[in-house]
């Protein structure tokens, strides 16, 4: 089948301005989208630029907006966007270098400044600290984040100011937070109950439905505001 | 003029291997990690099933058994004293991961939980045993996340989307690499006392692959280019279960978890070729078996893929059959329930990219491209090694998939992949903080960076009339043509001739962008030449290699030769050809005997 792939296009050295291209592919109902950029860097324009690594939505590199939606573009196929038309655009509120590449560095200060990391400085025993199968559970879904930065780009109250941490950054804190391993809860939760903490987040889900591991980003979220509520983890 | 930066330690890759040998490095020494790709993008993230200790959370088990399965598995290539090394440090290593924060499943008790894996048994029943200790299917991924929170928190030094270009030797001593910074296009140099490399692997040579787009075999390529051999490059693992078409893993946890494979009349085939372990017999046996099976006209449909087959009611019939227990005595019968919770990414991958839900439905698999054997060689501490005597290169280490040590021998067995970069990532990185703190900086040579922009030059010169996407295919198809799972002389010498011809075709590639900020077009092309260089270096090597030997499995020399061939392969990129010498592997106490599963 025929599909028309938009994408956006901005090279610094020679744009004043982004505009869109429109390519026109072959394409089998079970391609990647990532696919089809591959094809038109390789065949059309080389000047095409996107990070992409292990092309199937675990590596984290190629989040973009694909007709509206953050998605990667290693797990959205063809089939799946129901239309042959296809508009491919780097995602929002991070600044754009080139093309789809956008400067992740804000994204990533965000998750370093939640001590994403465990903490706990007794000294470990001899072999695995103890850990129950419902305690492993209640931070497992946290776990699978790939900081691919789909939910924080999503995220209407991001978009409005940069500085709040977002929802891959209290993704991460949650992770630790709930590991009953952990020692660092109560820091953890002073920094996200900040003007730019966990607060900024309004419930719109969007996270929710831009994560491609289906993480429930949302409940996180309001799991960590509870506990800074209540003071309570539970 | 390029920038020009000073540390002790320079860490190359920001895989498993890398963060861990920067952690151990830094904590002594100034170190830099520089990556071409976010860390948190390597390859180790993509590891599933397990990282292999002999901790015995739930049955006994022994480092000895470990160390015995892996020279097996090896095909006896591997060296002994390395593998024993290797399978002690296992245990610590694993709770090491486990005191950093590394979420592993755990056992009704707490404890690690442990999964079967192929090759690995219980060395008097010959019975699978659960060594690979696992984070659900997502092993690697919570590695990598793990060992970079490590990182961050020991405020380690990142040059992120730095890709490596070249190493700089001195007085036959590494000294430091250049690297192009990709939002720049600038080049700069490294100026190191001691270089690391852990760059991964180069399974995007083969057409069928698991591996990431950045497994391009840099540092494999840019040490050939430096005079430094590769070792083994002939053994390359093609794992059984990759999605048909597309080469994306399916963790051999699936069948550790009872799944097995079937072929179109339905029948478990590998009764017939592992009637002690079936399913779990090591990766080369499998695949070559799922080879032989659609060679006899029995893939499904007629086509070249076969069912992996782990919905319960199947699970639970080969259970049964082959009186399957578990830790409790207790019969194994599985749920659709604990299958998601054990295999969630598998369910996940089948349904996005299949349409396929494995809990009701067999997925289709193909063996493919997956895991370099070989690769720098080095000794069991990570120092690189650069003749048949064993001569250290001062300075210059690798660990992970990069490098050859060599522990996995003619065929990997799951699970040591993970335990290879935690293990030798550590060692290279306390051996290089270790020297870098007894001795001075070498003088960096007059322009360093000269040899690396003369390869990038060549490339954006105009009037090139070759595509790099053509000769991309046109290698990858050759290459899982004639030197995939089973080979021919016939087969090679046509696959040598077209890459051959593709690499001076090469010469004359024409590079679409000329700008400087994230040319990533032309850092691909430049990894192409890698690739092809890899393809070359490792055709050669295995059409000089008259024998069947673990990965390595040659229709025309269908046995085992220890009597010629115990010997490591070593293998020169001159300006026309590639010179080969041979090595003696390291024995101990493991008598080559015939390797049955």
């Amino acid at each position: 089948m025929e599909v028309t792939l938009k994408v956006f296009r901005y090279n610094p050295e020679q744009d004043k301005k982004p505009h869109y291209e429109k390519y026109k592919i072959e394409a089998e109902p079970t391609d990647r989208v990532l696919d089809l950029l591959e094809y038109v860097k390789g065949y059309i324009d080389g000047t095409l630029s996107f990070r992409r690594s292990c092309a199937h939505g675990v590596c984290g590199s190629d989040a973009m907006r694909i007709n509206g939606l953050n998605r990667l573009a290693c797990k959205v196929l063809v089939q799946d966007l129901k239309s042959k038309k296809i508009t491919v655009e780097p995602i929002l509120g991070l600044r754009v270098i080139k093309d789809l590449i956008v400067d992740m560095e804000p994204f990533f200060e965000h998750y370093r400044s939640v001590l994403p990391y465990l903490i706990n400085d007794e000294a470990p025993p001899k072999k695995e600290r103890l850990q129950s199968i419902d305690e492993r559970e209640r931070f497992d879904d946290t776990t699978k984040c790939i900081l691919c930065a789909a939910c924080t780009t999503s995220c209407p109250s991001f978009w409005a100011n940069e500085r709040y941490v977002g929802p891959a950054a209290i993704v991460a804190a949650h992770r630790f937070i709930y590991d009953s391993r952990d020692r660092g809860a109560a820091e953890r939760l002073q920094i996200l109950n900040d003007q730019f903490g966990v607060y900024r987040c309004h419930t719109i889900f969007n996270c929710t439905v831009a994560c491609p591991r289906e993480i429930q980003v949302t409940q996180a979220i309001g799991e960590v505001k509870k506990a800074i509520a209540t003071g309570k983890l539970d | 003029m390029e920038k020009t930066y000073q540390f002790d330690v320079v860490v190359v890759g920001a895989g498993g291997a890398g963060l861990m040998a920067a952690l151990y490095a830094s904590r002594t020494a100034n170190t830099a990690v520089l990556s071409k790709l976010y860390p948190t993008r390597s390859h180790t993230g993509a590891a599933q099933g397990g990282v292999g200790a002999a901790l015995g959370s739930e049955e006994e088990d022994h480092p000895k058994w470990h160390t015995y399965d892996t020279v097996k598995g090896s095909d006896y290539l591997g060296d002994q004293d390395a593998i024993e090394f290797l399978c002690n440090e296992a245990i610590d290593a694993v709770y090491e991961l486990e005191h950093m924060g590394l979420p592993f499943s755990r056992t009704p008790e707490g404890r690690i939980a442990q999964r079967p894996f192929g090759g690995h048994t219980n060395n008097i029943t010959g019975k699978p045993v659960t060594r690979a200790c696992y984070a659900a299917d997502r092993t690697g991924h919570m590695i990598l996340q793990t060992l970079y929170q490590q990182c961050i928190k020991n405020n380690v030094n990142f040059y992120d989307e730095y890709h490596v270009v070249d190493v700089l030797i001195v007085d036959g001593a590494a000294a430091g690499v250049v690297a192009i910074e990709l939002s720049t296009g600038e080049f700069h140099v490294f100026h190191a006392k001691a270089v690391i490399f852990a760059t991964g692997g180069h399974g995007r040579i083969w057409e069928v692959t698991s591996n990431a787009y950045a497994y391009s075999g840099d540092g494999v390529a840019i040490t050939l280019r430096r005079g430094i051999p590769a070792e083994d490059m002939e053994f390359f693992q093609f794992h059984p279960t990759g999605i048909y078409r597309l080469g994306i893993l399916i963790t051999e946890g699936v069948r550790g978890e009872g799944g097995v494979l079937l072929n179109d009349k339905g029948e478990r085939f590998m009764d017939h070729y592992a009637p002690t372990v079936k399913d779990l017999a090591s990766r080369d046996v499998v695949s070559r078996a799922m080879y032989l099976e659609t060679q006899a006209g029995r893939g499904i449909g007629g086509k070249r893929y076969m069912y992996l087959d782990v919905t319960p009611e199947t699970v639970n019939k080969y259970a049964a059959l082959d009186g399957r227990k578990r830790p409790d005595g207790t019969s194994y019968v599985t749920t659709a329930e604990e299958i998601l919770s054990k295999l969630p990414d598998i369910v996940d991958f089948c349904r996005t990219y299949l349409g396929v839900d494995p809990v009701s439905q067999p997925m289709p698999v193909q063996p493919t491209a997956h895991y370099a054997m070989g690769g720098i060689p080095t000794n069991m501490y990570g120092e690189v090694v650069i003749d048949e005597n064993n001569t250290v290169m001062p300075g210059m280490y690798a660990a992970g998939e990069v490098a050859c040590v060599s522990v996995h021998g003619a065929n990997r067995l799951g699970t040591n992949s993970l335990l290879d970069i935690i293990v030798f990532g550590k060692y290279s990185g306390l051996k290089g903080a270790e020297f870098a703190n007894g001795v001075d900086f070498q003088p960096l040579p007059e322009n360093p960076a000269d040899f690396a922009r003369a390869q990038f030059e060549a490339l954006l010169k105009e009037g090139g009339t070759e595509k790099a996407s053509d000769i991309a295919t046109e290698m990858k198809s050759v290459m899982n043509d004639h030197v995939g799972v089973f080979r021919t002389e016939e087969g090679m010498q046509n696959a040598l001739q077209v890459i051959q011809e593709l690499k001076e075709r090469f010469k004359h590639v024409q590079v679409g962008d000329h700008g400087k900020i994230f040319n990533t077009d032309i850092l691909n092309t430049w990894e192409l030449g890698n690739l092809l260089d890899l393809a070359e270096v490792t055709t050669v090597s295995a059409l000089a290699r008259r024998e069947s030997r673990g990965a390595h499995a040659r229709e025309d020399y269908p046995k085992r030769d220890d009597q010629d061939w115990m010997k490591h392969t070593l293998a020169w990129l001159r300006d026309d050809d590639v010179e080969l010498r041979y090595k003696p592997v390291t024995l101990t106490r493991f008598e080559p005997k015939e390797r049955v599963y």
